[in-house]
């Protein structure tokens, strides 16, 4: 070490020996992390795409099937119900939460008192634990006795649903809870939005006579397009995953009203050990991933240009 | 609790003026509705949590709701010895501390290599990072257990620290934070002779205290409560950790309300208590790199 840096002192070194020096270094603190992540992500994220066409089980070898594994998703009438409540999922789940949030994070943004002790109490149930989360809102849902529907009841509503136990109430439940537990995360994530919009902007805007909803519409608006951007991307990839929340508070029933296909890829990779079939529902979810955030990305792109 | 915090109070910063004073104090009125009503919803399941745990089990249940306690701190006590929450609290602890550990090392190592110095190749290894966050881990799950199986690391301890300790997301977040102290400091030391280690030593990492605290809380978070990976690698109920082993619970103990909502703030109570203490630097974590890990 102090030998290199008395040479590099007495002469500078030819440029091709100080790049290779640099990557050297470069690589040596980059590695450690890196390797580490190749091996154990990388791979088999790349062996995903093979392991796709392959009719792989824990008995065998893989054997090259070709198509076989698309034919039979096409046919698969449990794909396309996990498929479809997916996308119910996410076209509800998204849109609720993004509203919610961004009132939440306007609230937040004004001077009232208890606003820090609410962005703590907001944020809480993203940090819980989603067994404990699916516990005590499964009790809540209770059809009979729950709190939940005692509260309905006194409000004077004389059926109220089965909630968790319905098959038309299920996905609903478990939008509710995915809502309560997202909202704080992404309040957060508006409310730092909201703090770059620059304060003249709206003194210039009150100035000109606009009202508060113009100000909202004018000012707010454009100044979160970025953060909104970002979160619609995130918030819909977070619900086209959406797994854990299923597993613990419904597994996929009554039924089959609330597999998703997270939980059908699981079913068929780590109960019923098809790998190979398993491989060929995950390269769906990730080309479904991988076209919204470029479908967004474009229509972000546009509505700027 | 703090919901007295939300009282309707005259803001005296406000200057009184006739018309428009009214106007604004009728929208904090609406306000302060708003949030009490966020509040309660927003706690309410936490609530209810607590105050099923300290009821007898037959009072969980009942109509109409009672809203006072039985006070039975016994739960407390026979949920220990009705299951092994130990053991699973002892796995939870050291694999958090494990992988905590690791992630901020590697992490922060990785992200100087990635911030501070310019070679060959950096900016494609920094895109294979990229693009991965974009794949969702439940598409790549499957090949992954077989490489897992393979190397012979499922059924251990170490499959989970393999699955969480060289995440994209530490390296994020302290590239980040490094890009944000000013070139010309680990300039200066360079000149003064300072070695990259030694910059990255002895300058980066004391002033990134700040972002390791953000990283080291939200990656004890999230090992404390990850439930998939132990539910596809850990088999043997001595390796349980404290999620898998309060969801066993549930199911072998599924009319013992009280009970489960014991165990269920057990499960939550540590993780309020570093939330309450790194508050700051769990929203600071969040807002500089916008995701969780």
């Amino acid at each position: 070490m102090a030998l290199t840096k008395e040479l590099r002192a007495a002469r500078p070194p030819r440029p091709g020996a100080l790049r290779r020096r640099n990557t050297l270094i470069g690589l040596s603190f980059v590695l450690p992390n890196f390797i580490g992540f190749a091996v154990l992500t990388l791979v088999p994220v790349l062996a995903l795409f093979y392991l796709s066409f392959t009719d792989w089980n824990v008995f065998g070898r893989a054997n090259w099937t070709g198509t076989a594994n698309l034919e039979r998703l096409l046919n698969d009438s449990s794909f396309w119900t996990a498929l479809r409540n997916t996308l119910y999922y996410t076209g509800v789940h998204v849109p609720v939460t993004m509203a919610l949030s961004l009132a939440l994070a306007l609230l937040l943004n004004t001077r009232l008192r208890g606003v820090r002790f609410f962005r703590t109490a907001a944020f809480f149930p993203y940090v819980t634990s989603i067994v404990a989360v699916a516990a005590v809102w499964n009790m809540m849902f209770s059809p009979d006795s729950g709190p939940i529907n005692q509260l309905l009841a006194a409000a004077g509503i004389a059926d109220p649903p089965g909630w968790t136990t319905s098959t038309d109430w299920s996905m609903p439940s478990v939008i509710i809870v995915g809502v309560w537990r997202d909202l704080g995360f992404y309040m957060l994530l508006f409310l730092a939005g909201l703090q770059t919009i620059p304060r003249e902007l709206y003194e210039a805007a009150t100035i000109d006579g606009a009202g508060a909803w113009q100000r909202f519409r004018h000012v707010t608006l454009p100044g979160l397009r970025p953060t909104t951007f970002f979160i619609s991307v995130i918030c819909t990839i977070g619900s086209l995953k959406v797994f854990d929340l299923i597993l613990v508070m419904t597994q996929g029933g009554p039924g089959q009203s609330t597999l998703v296909l997270s939980q059908y890829i699981y079913q068929k990779g780590f109960v019923q050990n098809q790998f190979g079939y398993a491989s060929s529902i995950s390269v769906v979810l990730f080309l479904i991933c991988v076209s919204v955030t470029l479908v967004q990305f474009l229509v972000n792109r546009r509505r700027n240009a | 609790m703090s919901l007295t915090d939300t009282r309707v109070t005259p803001d005296l910063r406000t200057p009184a003026a006739a018309g428009p004073g009214r106007r604004i104090s009728f929208w904090r009125v609406l306000g302060y509705i708003a949030l009490t009503v966020a509040a309660i919803g927003v706690l309410a399941p936490f609530f209810w949590m607590v105050l099923s745990s300290l009821k007898t089990n037959n009072n969980v249940f009942t109509v109409p709701i009672r809203w006072v306690p039985d006070w039975q701190f016994g739960n407390y006590v026979d949920i220990w010895t009705k299951s092994d929450m130990l053991t699973w609290v002892k796995n939870t602890l050291i694999l958090s501390v494990v992988i905590t550990f690791l992630q901020v090392l590697t992490g922060s190592f990785a992200a100087y290599g990635f911030s501070r110095l310019r070679w060959p190749g950096r900016d494609v290894l920094f895109l294979a990072y990229l693009a991965t966050i974009a794949v969702p881990w439940q598409a790549y799950m499957i090949p992954q257990f077989i490489l897992f199986s393979k190397l012979n690391l499922s059924n251990t301890l170490w499959a989970m620290v393999a699955l969480q300790a060289f995440g994209a997301f530490g390296v994020f977040l302290m590239k980040q934070f490094y890009e944000t102290v000013p070139e010309e400091l680990s300039e200066a030391a360079r000149l003064d002779g300072l070695s990259e280690y030694g910059i990255w030593r002895r300058i980066m990492l004391p002033l990134s205290i700040p972002a390791i605290a953000s990283l080291t809380l939200l990656t004890f978070v999230n090992v404390w409560n990850d439930y998939l990976g132990p539910l596809i690698y850990l088999r043997d109920p001595d390796l349980w950790t404290i999620q898998i082993g309060l969801k066993t619970f549930i199911g072998q103990y599924n009319a013992q309300y009280a009970l489960i909502m014991t165990g269920s703030v057990l499960s939550v109570l540590p993780i309020a208590i570093v939330f309450a203490l790194g508050q700051k630097y769990f929203v600071q974590g969040i807002a500089t790199t916008g995701i969780k890990g």
